[in-house]
C-alpha cells in the first residue's frame, strides 16, 4: 500500500496491477488470473440465480418491484436489439443480455474500494486480486474472441459457406480476379478489427479508470500533518466523484459492448 | 499490506457513493418501476373492466331483444285485436245497411201495392159503373150515385 514507507505511489499501483496467479506458473502462459476468473465467475452466477429466480416467479399480472425491474432490463434490451437485427431474436435476445448485464456487474466492481478486496483476501493469505475483471485485458478478448466465433458461425450460417467465401473475395470492390486479394486482404482488416476493438475499448475504459481510482487513492497517504489531512479531504472528494462519474462509465461500457456485439452480428447476417 | 488510513478514505468515499446512489440513481429506477407496476395494472384493469361491461352490455343486450320481443307480440296482439274490431264493426254496418236497404225495400213494395190496390179499387168501381149503367141502359148519373159507388169501391 502507499504507506509502505520504502514503497511509494508506484510501488502502490504496481502493486495493484498484479494479477493473482497460481505460484508454479509466474509469468509464463498457463499463469492463469485467478482473481480475474473468479470474480467474472461468481458475478456469472449470481446473474444466472438472480434472473432464473425472476424468471420462475414471473407473474403474467402485476409484477413486484424485482420482476419489473428485471422486465425493464430485458425489454430495454430486446428494443436495442429489435432496432438492429431484423430476424429471429431468440439467440441474439439473451447473448445480448448476458453480454450487458455480465460486462455491467464486472465494471461495477470498479466501484468497490480499490483497497477493499485485495485487503480481505490478505487476510486469507493472497497478496494480489484484482477486483475488475474487464480491466483484465484477458477477460475482454475472451469475450471479444467469443463473439468473433460467433460472427464467422453466423457469417456462415446465413450465406452458406460458398457465399461467404464470394463475399470475401469479391466484396466491397467487385468480382474482376485481379481484386480478389485486396478484397480478402481489406476483409481481412475488417474482421480482425472487430473483436480487437471490441477487446480494447472496454480494457482501455476500465484499466484506466481503475488507474485513476489508485492515482486518487494515493492522496491518502500523499502527506502529513495538516498537509497531510487537507489531501486525505481532497482524495475522499476526488475519489466519490470520479466514483459517481464512473457510474456513468461502466453503465455506457456495458451497453456499447452490447450494441456492438449485436451489430457485429446482425452484419454477419446480411448480404451485401 | 496492512489495514490503514487509504482504505478508510476509500471506504468513506464508497459509503458517499452508496448515499449519492440511493439517493440520486436509485428513485430514479424505483420510478420506473413503479410507473411500469402503475401501468401494468392500469392495463390489467382496463382489461377486467372491459371483460365486466362486455359481460353487462351482453346481458343488457339479451335483455333488450327479450324486451323487443314482448312487445312485438303485443303489437301483433293488438293488431290483431284492432283488425277483429275492424271487421266487426263492418259487419255491424253492413247488417244495419242492409237492414236499412231491405226496410227501404219493404217500404216501397208496400206503398206500391196500396197504389195498385187504390187504382185497381177505382177502376173496378168504373167497370162497375159501366157494367151497371149497362145493364140498366142508361145512365147511372155518377153524382147521385157517387156515394154508393164509393161505398162499392171501398167494399171491394
Amino acid at each position: 500500500m502507499a504507506s509502505e514507507p520504502q514503497g511509494g505511489l508506484t510501488e502502490y499501483i504496481q502493486h495493484h496491477l498484479k494479477h493473482l496467479t497460481p505460484h508454479t506458473s509466474e509469468g509464463g502462459f498457463w499463469a492463469v488470473h485467478i482473481d480475474s476468473v473468479t470474480v467474472s465467475l461468481v458475478l456469472g452466477v449470481l446473474f444466472c440465480l438472480w434472473f432464473w429466480l425472476k424468471a420462475r416467479k414471473a407473474t403474467a399480472g402485476v409484477p413486484g418491484k424485482g420482476q419489473a425491474f428485471v422486465e425493464i432490463i430485458l425489454e430495454f434490451v430486446d428494443g436495442q436489439v429489435k432496432d438492429v437485427f431484423h430476424g429471429d431474436r431468440r439467440i441474439l435476445g439473451p447473448l445480448a443480455l448476458t453480454v450487458f448485464i455480465w460486462v455491467f456487474l464486472m465494471n461495477a466492481m470498479d466501484l468497490l474500494p480499490v483497497d477493499l478486496l485485495p485487503w480481505i483476501t490478505e487476510k486469507f493469505g493472497i497478496g494480489h486480486f484484482r477486483a475488475v475483471p474487464t480491466a483484465d485485458i484477458n477477460m475482454t478478448f475472451a469475450m471479444s474472441l467469443t463473439v468473433f466465433v460467433l460472427i464467422i458461425f453466423y457469417s456462415f450460417k446465413a450465406k452458406g459457406a460458398g457465399g461467404y467465401m464470394h463475399e470475401l473475395f469479391t466484396a466491397p470492390f467487385g468480382k474482376h480476379p485481379a481484386l480478389w486479394i485486396p478484397n480478402f486482404a481489406l476483409n481481412l482488416v475488417e474482421l480482425a478489427s472487430k473483436p480487437v476493438s471490441l477487446a480494447m475499448r472496454l480494457f482501455g475504459n476500465m484499466y484506466a479508470g481503475e488507474l485513476v481510482f489508485m492515482l486518487i487513492a494515493g492522496l491518502f497517504s500523499a502527506g502529513a500533518g495538516l498537509a497531510g489531512w487537507a489531501l486525505y479531504g481532497a482524495g475522499i472528494i476526488g475519489y466519490t466523484v470520479w466514483g459517481i462519474f464512473h457510474i456513468l462509465i461502466i453503465s455506457i461500457q456495458a451497453f456499447i459492448f452490447m450494441v456492438l456485439t449485436i451489430v457485429y452480428i446482425s452484419m454477419a447476417h446480411d448480404h451485401h | 499490506m496492512d489495514f490503514n488510513a487509504t482504505l478508510i478514505g476509500e471506504m468513506i468515499s464508497f459509503a458517499i457513493l452508496i448515499w449519492f446512489s440511493v439517493h440520486f440513481i436509485w428513485p430514479h429506477i424505483n420510478k420506473a418501476i413503479e410507473e411500469r407496476q402503475v401501468k401494468i395494472a392500469e392495463g390489467l384493469n382496463a382489461a377486467e373492466r372491459a371483460h365486466a361491461e362486455l359481460k353487462s352490455a351482453d346481458v343488457k343486450v339479451a335483455g333488450e331483444i327479450k324486451q323487443a320481443r314482448l312487445q312485438a307480440s303485443e303489437i301483433i296482439d293488438k293488431a290483431q285485436q284492432q283488425a277483429n274490431q275492424i271487421i266487426e264493426k263492418a259487419r255491424g254496418e253492413a247488417v244495419s245497411e242492409i237492414n236499412r236497404l231491405k226496410a227501404a225495400a219493404q217500404d216501397d213494395i208496400a206503398s206500391m201495392a196500396q197504389r195498385a190496390r187504390d187504382q185497381l179499387r177505382e177502376q173496378v168501381g168504373a167497370l162497375a159503373v159501366q157494367g151497371a149503367s149497362k145493364i140498366v141502359q142508361r145512365e147511372v148519373d155518377a153524382s147521385t150515385h157517387k156515394a154508393l159507388l164509393d161505398q162499392l169501391a171501398a167494399e171491394i
